[in-house]
């Protein structure tokens, strides 16, 4: 078995490799933003609003200008005179970098100071005055968008009201003539709160720019770096190749660090005008109060069924709230994201989805917290409403998934809201999760223990994703095509660079893409350097947010590889003196079909390009590759939830959560696993403990880490994971993609386990997140 | 996050550090811990002029058994009781708190003393000392007094200590009887303030119920003492009837009010709940349930 | 104000501000910069250091208190070249997925193995529950310090 012996050796798809990266992480010598000092190097820091909304009456500086170690103090008028006070979002709107009119949520950028040292930056903001005339908060994006709501954007030309966009899905006639044959209709009104992806690692940017060159180099905490070179370019007219952003390491994003923030701007003017580096690092408050918040989606959702449980149509009213700016990053034809995935894993004929987004006066945001463009929220509604119609129809919920799965010969399945979904097997995740957790004993131990009084809950979710965008034709994000790239060089002694146009955050690129390399061209992986980052060293991508880099640029990874590949074997037929198609390929090497022992490696090859090529041919072993996908990927899996509540406290503890996940082929099992073990920890956080919330004025709740609640590995349970495979036919790996699949299907997996231990009491839903005194609330309720 | 400028010594005996604090003024604060104080100088919510930091002092780490009490110093710090043979053998509502408080690594450095002179009404050790009937020694430059930790405790961040009185140690009277008592805290997580806390000491005396001392986390302005639930438990048959009387009364004792973690009629119902659990869980430790 | 400190095992003297956090003393002083920040309110572990052996948060304390004292970083946790076995445990188990938590989260563990040689499952949630992490769900921290436990419990037997 030599291709199998050759496989090992060179350990690509498939091996749980350990990973490159970790060296310098558990040595502490990673290198992250703030590990960044330049000389010269002047450190910013950002006054913000205390007022949802006000109107700026005045703003003196004076007292900060003249205060010790004080460079400059910036405000908007500043920024204006440099045609910088407002910059474009990437979901085409504008932002105030730092507000010049009004402020129109808590926490705005107002003004910064610069200064040569942190401490005394912050000594002099308490110093700069600011006049505020307050304004009615618009804090409920309902009210928001009533007719006479006051206007919160006056600063766009043309708008009238609050609305941020209006967007639909699907069809209404047939989803109303779905309704109109249902015997049950199941209803469900949901808030998910608003949370924040929170990564260990706040944002922030070391802007350096040579006044004599213009050139800037911007180390920056960006998830997609050419991306944010284009719009810097484009805010800061600046030309684009004077523009270098290096992203070093990055302690997670989750969505976080997708979209630009005033920070960046801010300090990249202030390095422009100053003529010396600048550093901003978010304080955490700040990165809670200001950045990309997620979710914040009010839902309606009806479901149609028949009495023997045939879902037959789908029909979502959902207000989203996306506080002052509209500054996530949708691809720009698709206003609520992917919301419309929101049919999941199930044959639903007619579906038709209405979405409203709000401004209002907070934060600006709704980024896609470990999630692939509102695929969470959708995940959610579709799971939650499942698992109320079960009840009401009086069925076993796993049952009732069951007989409305897409079948895996229905695959390529087009979805009623227009997606075509790739490949799937349902019903197998969903055995395999119920036979892990010993689901018919549970539901035994259920009635035992109901019957003692306690409150024991089983949670289902059969979750489908839709990840990895583009095709290009349909998605872009401001305008940007949704490609992605991979260029690889190959050196003359056989080892090899690849550069890709996708952004690690933590998720170990640098060790699953060696692998794809390994495994396309048998060069090992500690011999392939993994390159990312860097605007002017690796092509240009989209970074990674979505789920998107395996999907695309692991893709684009492979499609050079073989690119790579059959001009080796070009090469290689010149080295043996026979022709192409008398060669064999091993993972690694090639050899003349029928005399085994006639073999050149990948490595005499390598050489032979710079040393020994055929005649005519070009010579090197590199190339590029900008892969389009056809379509996107659709992972799924089932995860099963056991808790049980305490009836005291209303507080209920997780006994097991056993997670099923398909996302193709698994290039890195190790790595794919971690993956789902901090989407289901995220999971559990969002349903459990995380928000963000404000009061009626507008001020944030949720502002620092003993508001904001995070799990620590006390409460968080234990995860049991298992696979099943099922390859997308249109990745070159067969890959779909796992990042977010644990995010995106456990929260309805926790709350419909909590439901599930209050069911027969009559509790139908609690909103996230399910604390234990909205728990408590919920029985009082019901026994009432 | 940056705290601003201050002055900072680290005397190195009582005398010293009482005189440094007496001279600082209003603004000055004494750093033992500093596991609450850092943190709001942080975020300026605090800005003492002057650090009298006593870490450096000598002495004031022990934990003691002195006459009849125990004898915690300024700076023993939270996890010190948690690892304290003494407290576990003595005072279960003391060990059954202490690992409750913040985190693992807070309480590497938080001080009981420093967590009562706060006077945070979710303070933990509040609602423990009350409900063991401890006092508290303070030192100022005209001497030494001792304060109930009831008289202590005034409102919210508010003691009766004078701006240069240091609190030196805590005394906790050490049951003579057949004791037993517990601390139950509901928390959102590990790190988490109290949504609700609750401390009981029941003392045994030939089968009845000698003192009970009640008290309670996060449902007023500061630590409430269940003073009804105290005086109906006194003399009474220990048992479930008891227990739940208790519970209602410590109930009506709360002052809760609504906020994030829940409504206050949420909060009197865990308070119901915990204090029946707590007592249960007393009267066992006690050896009443044999 | 003159501080006196060993920081992994070197003796350093640092004038600073007595207003200036550990945290960055070591990171901006010393340039010791895998002691992380990572939030303002003491509630995420990732700037843990060893002080005298005890886990503690060096966001919280402030420079002067670490006079004549000794601390331990990240940078401190391999001696001679030897990485230390939560070192090891973290690569091995996938401990790790963005970095940033790291540091702190193996100087606790570490700690706790100081204290205790065999930690279950519920001890190690425990003694970490000080310390975020985002990435990893925290399963394979747990399985990572139970190898580092048993590496060094086998080299003790060994050196025994």
């Amino acid at each position: 078995m030599a291709v199998a012996e050759q496989e090992r050796t060179v350990r690509g798809i498939g091996h749980s490799l350990r990973r490159h990266e970790d060296d310098r992480f558990i040595r502490g010598k990673g290198t992250y933003v703030d590990d960044i000092v330049l000389p010269g190097m002047l450190h910013m820091a950002i006054l913000r609003s205390p007022l949802a909304h006000a109107r700026i009456v005045s703003i003196d500086t004076s007292k900060a200008q003249a205060a010790e170690g004080v460079v400059a103090v910036i405000t908007g008028a500043d920024l204006a005179a440099h045609n910088l006070a407002w910059m474009p979002t990437l979901s085409g709107d504008t932002q105030a970098v730092f507000a010049t009119d009004k402020v129109r949520f808590q926490g705005q950028e107002v003004a910064a100071v610069v200064a040569e040292d942190p401490y005394l930056a912050r000594d002099a903001l308490q110093l700069i005055d600011v006049e505020y005339d307050p304004l009615p908060a618009l804090v409920d994006p309902h009210k928001a968008l009533e007719p006479d709501a006051v206007l919160i954007r006056d600063d766009k030309e043309g708008q009238t009201d609050n609305r941020c966009y209006h967007w639909e899905a699907g069809d209404p006639r047939a989803t109303d003539e779905a309704f109109a044959r249902a015997d049950v209709v199941v209803t469900l009104d949901t808030h998910y709160p608003r949370c924040h992806p929170s990564p260990m690692e706040t944002c922030g940017i070391v802007a350096d720019v040579n006044q004599a060159t213009g050139q800037a180099t911007l180390h920056m905490t960006s998830q997609a770096p050419h991306a944010h070179r284009t719009l810097f370019a484009m805010v800061a007219g600046l030309p684009e190749q004077n523009i270098r952003i290096k992203t070093p390491d990055i302690g997670g994003g989750f969505g976080n660090k997708v979209p630009i923030y005033p920070g960046y701007v801010a300090a990249t003017a202030a390095s422009l005008l100053l003529g010396r580096p600048v550093k901003w690092i978010e304080d955490r408050s700040e990165n809670l109060i200001s950045t990309g918040f997620a979710r914040d989606f009010h839902m309606h959702g009806e479901l149609a069924l028949t009495r023997d449980g045939e879902m037959l149509g789908l029909r979502v009213r959902l207000v989203s709230d996306n506080g002052a700016f509209y500054a996530d990053a949708q691809p720009s034809k698709c206003r609520a994201g992917l919301f419309h995935i929101v049919t999941g894993s199930y044959a639903l004929p007619a579906a038709h989805v209405v979405a409203d987004g709000a401004y209002t006066n907070k934060a600006p945001g709704g980024v896609a917290y470990r999630c692939s463009f509102r695929v969470t929220e959708a995940s959610f509604l579709i799971e939650r409403l499942v698992h109320n119609a079960a009840i009401e129809l009086g069925l076993d919920p796993a049952e009732l998934r069951r007989r409305n799965f897409i079948r895996p010969e229905q695959f390529p399945y087009t979805s009623a809201t227009g997606f075509v979904y790739d490949s799937g097997n349902y019903e197998a995740a969903l055995d395999l999760a119920l036979q892990q957790v010993g689901y018919d004993d549970l539901r035994e131990e259920q009635r035992r223990a109901r019957a003692e009084g306690r409150l024991l809950g089983i949670g289902i979710a059969s979750f489908t994703e839709v990840v990895g965008a583009g095709n290009h034709k349909d998605y872009d994000i401001a305008g940007i095509k949704m490609f992605d790239s991979a260029e690889l060089r190959v050196h003359p002694t056989g080892k090899a660079i690849l550069k890709i146009g996708v952004q690690t955050q933590g998720q170990g690129h640098e060790t699953t893409f060696a692998q794809i390399v390994a495994s396309e061209l048998g060069i090992p992986p500690e011999d392939v350097l993994v390159q990312y980052g860097d605007t002017d060293n690796v092509p240009y991508g989209l970074g990674t947010y979505a789920s998107r880099s395996t999907p695309t640029a692991g893709a684009a990874t492979a499609v050079i590889s073989r690119k790579l590949r059959d001009k080796a074997r070009q090469i290689a037929a010149h080295l043996l003196e026979v022709s192409e198609e008398d060669l064999e390929w091993d993972t690694g090497r090639f050899s003349v079909k029928g005399a085994p022992d006639r073999a050149v490696t990948i490595q005499d090859v390598a050489l032979a390009a710079y040393t020994n090529m055929p005649e005519g041919l070009e010579a090197g072993l590199e190339g590029v590759h900008y892969y389009d996908p056809p379509n996107m990927t659709f992972p799924f899996g089932t995860y099963v939830v056991v808790v049980e509540v305490d009836p005291g406290t209303g507080d209920w503890k997780v006994l097991r959560v056993v997670a099923v996940d398909d996302c193709g082929v698994r290039i890195n099992p190790m790595i794919v696993e971690g993956q789902i073990h901090g989407g289901l920890a995220e999971g559990f956080g969002i349903a459990k403990m995380e928000l963000i919330t404000f009061d009626e004025d507008g001020n944030c709740i949720g502002s620092n880490f003993t508001d904001y609640l995070l799990p620590t590995s006390w409460e968080t349970p234990n995860f049991e994971c298992f696979a099943t495979v099922t390859p997308s036919p249109h990745h070159p790996l067969g890959a779909k993609g796992v990042g977010e699949s644990a995010t995106v299907g456990s929260p309805a997996a926790y709350v419909n386990a909590v439901i599930d231990a209050l069911g027969h009491l009559g509790v139908r839903n609690i909103d996230m997140p399910v604390t234990s005194a909205k728990v408590w609330e919920a029985i009082q309720q019901a026994s009432r | 996050m940056y705290p601003a400028r201050f002055d900072y010594v680290a005397p190195r005996s009582l005398e010293d550090a009482v005189e440094a604090l007496a001279g600082g003024g209003d603004d000055a604060k004494v750093l033992a811990g500093g596991q609450s104080l850092i943190p709001l100088m942080k975020l300026r919510f605090a800005e003492p002029s002057l650090l009298v930091d006593i870490n450096r002092i000598p002495g004031l780490d022990g934990i003691a058994e002195d006459g009849g009490r125990l004898r915690i110093g300024a700076l023993v710090r939270h996890n010190d009781v948690v690892g304290s043979r003494l407290v576990a053998d003595r005072l279960p509502v003391m060990a059954a708190a202490a690992p409750l408080i913040s985190d693992p690594l807070v309480r590497n450095l938080g001080t009981v003393c420093g967590s009562l002179c706060h006077a945070d009404p979710a303070g933990d050790w509040g609602s423990v000392m009350l409900a063991l009937g401890a006092e508290v020694v303070a030192r100022s430059p005209s001497g030494e007094r001792t304060i109930p930790v009831s008289e202590l405790l005034v409102d919210t961040f508010t003691t009766s200590l004078a701006p240069d009185e240091i609190v030196t140690e805590v005394r906790v009277p050490l049951p003579q009887r057949r004791s037993g008592g517990h601390y139950l805290k509901l928390e959102r997580k590990v790190g988490d303030f109290a949504t609700v806390g609750v401390a009981v000491q029941l003392e045994l005396d030939d089968g009845r119920i000698g003192r009970a001392g009640i008290a309670l986390t996060a449902v007023g302005p500061r630590n409430v003492t269940a003073t009804e639930a105290e005086r109906v438990l006194a003399g009474a048959e220990p048992g479930p009837d008891a227990f739940a009387e208790a519970g209602r009364l410590a109930a009506d004792a709360a002052e809760p009010v609504d906020d994030v973690r829940g409504s206050a009629r949420y909060k009197r119902a865990v308070v119901q709940t915990f204090v029946e659990r707590a007592l249960t869980r007393a009267h066992e430790i006690a050896g009443g349930s044999r | 104000m003159e501080v006196n400190v060993t920081v992994n095992g070197a003796q350093h003297r640092v004038d600073v501000e007595p207003r200036m956090l550990l945290v960055h003393m070591l990171r901006d002083r010393l340039r010791l910069t895998g002691t992380h920040v990572g939030c303002d309110t003491s509630g995420c572990g990732a700037c843990t250091v060893l002080l005298d052996g005890t886990p503690v948060k060096s966001c919280t304390m402030l420079a002067v208190q670490a006079d004549g004292r000794s601390v331990t970083t990240v940078e401190g946790l391999a001696r001679d070249g030897q990485l230390h076995p939560i070192q090891e445990a973290f690569k091995e188990e996938h401990g790790l997925q963005c970095g940033f938590c790291t540091p702190g989260m193996m100087l606790a563990a570490a700690a706790l193995l100081e204290s205790n040689p065999d930690p279950g499952d519920e001890d190690i949630r425990w003694a970490l529950s000080g310390n975020i992490c985002r990435c990893t769900g925290y399963v394979n921290i747990v399985k990572a310090v139970r190898r580092a436990a048993g590496a060094m419990r086998q080299t003790a037997t060994q050196a025994g």
